[in-house]
């Protein structure tokens, strides 16, 4: 679509504004604004101001924070390379400057952007927000020649945009079904109460990363008296290397709904949102099917399974490229059609989240989960795991193994047999739990993923013989500093000083004072963040700077006492405007 | 008599205000001179700088002379010491950083009034300037700081009776001011 | 009566109070920047800081818990903090010798308090702007810190949202709601709150620069952990 002229964007914002004039749909507008002209138009933050009655510093506040957001229109096509360590693995950067090349006659804005969740079928590619994955130099060619023939998204082959499910290992609940309301007439019938004594006697702990205990966290909003509460499903998967709340919801989003059906009829709730990261946004009418299909069924509505008075709906909310949002605060903010930036704690979501309202925010798995035990039974679930981690999780592997993808295990499961399965038992290390996760060495291999020992939240990659630690670490450290929300002092600073210092080792002009930056920047964020997010940046520098010490110490000039400084480069602009000859350094 | 103290000092991109401030120590000095030798110091007008004890560096590192100069009185003296402003964070004329070079320079030589024959001067006897200006600690290794603008006399007689009785200098919060 | 203790020291509370809170009406100082007391804890400077059980927390967002043993001071919150304001310093552009707000500076007194000589890490100098447009009032964004108190005192008290963050990361900055972005087509006036809350050198009245002489400005009579909050 072109940007044509200002009745027309007029028309559009208007129509996309619902009669309530609901603000916190800000963001909501914004991004149906930007897919439309591929930017978001002054005329429509002049039309949105007006009719939402916001500041236009607080609109713009807003498309400056959300890296899917452009405030100036950059061509037809934003094309946008993931670019995780996994992406990069695969040769991303060629692929980039391929299209880079073959495009160079050609309004159009071709970059990289964080994780896009499909390292199993990486390198993978944002097309005006579409994705598009198995990229290849013939894939690049064909989209090159799309591009050049100006054909609109809807046009191109259907073939480039084919997503693989690649579910590798099953174990009791991909073996179990779901979703079909079951769930839902259990809860109604034994009451919360009892819905929550088998939620807490299953052990089930929250999958987004943090291991909160379910039956707890909804036992705390039942609590919170309130007119309203609210039902969140974090589909905010930005931890580099998740892919595993992608598959769930586009292979089994039935179940992903009843947990959260289940849910609303425990705490009281009548509304629910999905909160759907940007980079899934092809997943909108998927999902929206399952809820027509639902309410159709009687799942979803008025009168769920015609208990009266029970009423519970759900709406889809799309992320705009910002990994903050995945930190449930800083997820609300957002589903409020703000900045991402986390909340001060407490109060918890719990008691005051949604519109202020008693909230609960769990991963997309997690709901997923639930629709089994309430099914199954508690005893069902911790059959398998341990004790402090029952049951099973999904684990999202990718890198350099044999069989990337989703893989079900019981908790406590070794990395030693993990990558026995999945073919990557040569591996140098496994970064668990993605870029804010830890490094784990072949000497940790007979450790277990489990809440007791390595935790995670799905995100395993593989790095083989052949990888560069330091590629790893330069990558993170770039991730890090693109998605700082910039809110507390030690993230907005010290992921900017990691890049940096990363850099420099990285081209092997690191210095002792580096070191100390490094260790001193790592140490700070790791005990002072505001958000968990923040907190848990330093781990895998830490872990290399422990692990690998030598491999820094290498990676010195040598003159190593001394910071990088270079004279030649420092005096470059001089001799360029003085153009002196036979002047000497 | 034991040997005495060798001190050197420089500025560099500055002006000359924390100089002032060592001759602020006022009667002091005279004990200074006691128990010290000046080597390279606008105070002896010696051009280079030799082996020396303690090295202090007023200014920002504007130019490759700034470079040559800072390189060689860490090269020579056995602790270095930062002082003021400009050579702890570039100060005032780290100000230019927000430009280009060729910016600062046009500005000041081609576009400034009163200009005849204007240009950008290029002699090759002049110091080539450099993209940015730095304080002293992103380019050499510096052992102890002395903030302000310029230091208190007495925070410099507080750190070079310390170094001299070979105790690491240390100063309250209230000997602490940045301006 | 409840009690809880900082550094050894007893102190009384009100319950619902965070540490700040009752550290405040006790006297005891804790170093900080973004809190203020007539707002809502922001959390975001992190310089408050201080340890409960071995645990990092911001005194200005922890509720007091009776009983619970604070450390304001010891020297590892001490190395942090320091930690905290080089980064503050480096990240922007604080040049105290020719700052109108220097003596007067909050961030400026916090670090020179802390005992802060000068920022070890590497300098960014970066491009930031000045706004003059406006006539009784100069916006310098160099000196921001992000503490966000023109934002809120601006929102909560003048009802104006004449502040707001915009960009991400380390390219967050304030910016002024007005078509142009300029102050002077703001609603901003010299009587608002936001006008006077400034902790740095952003937000300055013209026309007055140094007029206050040095020995007399706001912390040379009294110094910051001696002064109430204003």
């Amino acid at each position: 679509m072109d940007y044509t002229d200002t009745i027309d964007t007029c028309e559009f914002v208007d129509s996309c504004v619902e009669p309530e004039k609901d603000t916190s749909l800000l963001l909501q507008y914004l991004i149906q604004i930007q897919y439309r002209y591929n930017f978001v138009p002054e005329d429509a933050i002049s039309q949105l101001q007006h009719s939402l009655d916001l500041d236009v510093a607080h609109i713009k506040s807003v498309i400056s924070f959300y890296s899917f957001l452009n405030s100036s229109f950059q061509g037809h096509y934003r094309i946008l390379f993931s670019d995780n360590i996994t992406d990069r693995m695969l040769g991303n950067q060629s692929l980039y400057e391929q299209l880079k090349t073959s495009l160079k006659n050609h309004k159009v804005d071709i970059g990289f952007t964080s994780c896009t969740g499909f390292c199993d079928q990486g390198p993978a590619m944002l097309v005006n927000g579409m994705a598009i994955n198995k990229l290849d130099s013939k894939r690049i060619t064909q989209i090159a020649d799309l591009i050049q023939n100006n054909q609109p998204l809807e046009l191109w082959p259907e073939g480039l945009f084919v997503k693989e499910e690649n579910i590798q290992r099953s174990d009791i609940q991909f073996n179990s079904k779901a979703g079909d309301g079951k769930g839902i007439e259990a809860a109604l019938e034994n009451g919360s109460d009892a819905i929550l004594k088998i939620l807490n006697d299953s052990g089930l702990r929250g999958r987004g990363g943090a291991g909160f205990y379910t039956a707890k966290k909804w036992q705390f909003c039942k609590q919170a008296i309130s007119n309203q509460h609210y039902v969140v499903c974090n589909a905010d998967e930005g931890e580099p290397g998740t892919f595993k709340d992608r598959v769930l919801l586009s292979t089994d989003a039935h179940s992903v709904i009843e947990g959260m059906t289940i849910c609303a009829a425990v705490i009281g709730a009548t509304k629910g949102l999905i909160y759907l990261r940007g980079e899934y946004r092809f997943l909108v009418d998927k999902i929206n099917e399952v809820l027509q299909k639902r309410r159709t069924e009687g799942l979803l509505g008025q009168n769920i399974l015609g208990h009266q008075g029970f009423n519970f709906d759900i709406e889809i909310h799309l992320g705009a490229g910002a990994y903050i949002c995945g930190e449930e605060s800083a997820l609300i903010e957002s589903l409020e059609g703000k900045r991402g930036i986390p909340r001060v704690r407490p109060p918890f979501p719990v008691v005051d989240g949604y519109k202020n309202k008693p909230t609960v925010v769990n991963n997309v798995e997690t709901f997923w989960s639930v629709s089994r035990i309430i099914v199954n039974g508690s005893h069902w679930f911790t059959r398998k795991g341990t004790p402090q981690s029952t049951g099973t999780r999904l684990l999202s592997i990718s890198g350099d193994c044999e069989r990337p993808g989703i893989y079900e295990y019981p908790f406590g499961t070794t990395l030693t047999e993990i990558l026995k399965d999945c073919g990557g038992s040569d591996a140098q290390a496994v970064q668990m739990a993605g870029a804010a996760g830890t490094t784990v060495v072949p000497s940790g291999f007979d450790r277990a993923m489990s809440n007791e020992d390595l935790s995670t939240g799905g995100s395993f990659m593989v790095l083989g013989p052949q990888r560069n630690l330091m590629d790893l670490l330069q990558n993170f450290a770039q991730f890090f500093k693109h998605e700082s929300c910039g809110f507390c002092t030690p993230c907005r600073v010290g992921t900017s000083i990691i890049a940096d210092v990363i850099q420099r080792f990285k081209n092997a002009q690191g210095c002792e004072h580096d070191l100390k930056q490094l260790r001193d920047v790592c140490g700070l964020m790791n005990i002072s963040c505001f958000c968990g997010l923040g907190c848990t940046v330093p781990t895998v520098f830490l872990d290399a700077l422990n692990q690998h010490s030598q491999m820094f110490k290498d990676l010195m000039k040598t003159d190593s006492s001394t910071p990088c400084f270079n004279l030649e480069e420092s005096v470059s602009e001089f001799k360029q405007i003085t153009n002196p000859s036979g002047r000497g350094l | 008599m034991a040997d005495k103290i060798k001190i050197a000092t420089v500025s560099l991109a500055g002006c000359f205000g924390c100089h002032m401030s060592i001759l602020d120590i006022d009667e002091k000095i005279i004990d200074l001179v006691e128990l010290v030798e000046f080597d390279r110091s606008p105070l002896t007008d010696i051009k280079q700088v030799s082996e020396c004890d303690i090295g202090i560096i007023e200014g920002a590192v504007a130019n490759a002379e700034n470079v040559e100069v800072l390189k060689d009185f860490r090269k020579q003296c056995k602790t270095l010491v930062a002082m003021g402003a400009c050579a702890l964070s570039g100060g005032i004329p780290a100000m230019r950083n927000h430009f280009t070079l060729e910016q600062c320079l046009r500005e000041s030589y081609v576009n400034g009034t009163g200009l005849e024959n204007s240009c950008i001067p290029d002699d090759v006897e002049l110091p080539m300037l450099l993209n940015k200006v730095y304080p002293v600690h992103q380019v050499v290794k510096v052992d102890y700081v002395m903030p302000g603008c310029p230091p208190p006399a007495d925070m410099i007689w507080n750190l070079l009776t310390a170094l001299l009785e070979g105790r690491k200098p240390e100063f309250s919060a209230e000997d602490i001011r940045y301006d | 009566m409840s009690f809880f203790n900082i550094d050894g020291q007893q102190i009384e509370f009100k319950q619902g109070q965070t540490i700040m809170q009752a550290a405040q009406d006790a006297g005891v100082y804790i170093p900080h920047l973004c809190f203020h007391p007539d707002f809502k804890a922001h959390g975001s400077c992190r310089v408050c800081i201080v340890q409960i059980k071995g645990l990092y927390r911001t005194a200005c967002t922890t509720p007091v818990v009776e009983s619970m043993e604070v450390i304001n001071i010891n020297e590892e919150v001490q190395q942090h903090r320091l930690q905290l304001l080089e980064m503050l310093f480096i990240e922007g552009n604080h040049v105290c010798p020719s700052c109108e707000k220097s003596g007067s500076c909050t961030l400026q007194s916090v670090a020179e308090y802390c005992g802060l000589l000068s920022p070890s890490l590497t300098f960014r100098y970066p491009d930031k702007k000045v706004d003059a447009s406006h006539a009784d009032y100069l916006l310098d964004f160099n000196r921001c810190i992000l503490c966000e108190l023109c934002v809120r005192a601006s929102k909560e008290v003048d009802k104006k949202s004449v502040f707001a963050i915009t960009g991400r990361g380390l390219d967050a900055r304030l910016m002024v709601n007005s078509t142009d972005g300029k102050l002077v087509n703001s609603t901003f006036d010299k009587l608002d709150r936001a006008a006077s809350i400034c902790p740095v050198g952003v937000i300055l009245p013209k026309h007055q620069g140094f007029k206050t002489p040095i020995g007399q400005r706001k912390f040379d009579i009294k110094e910051i952990n001696k002064r109430e909050q204003d």
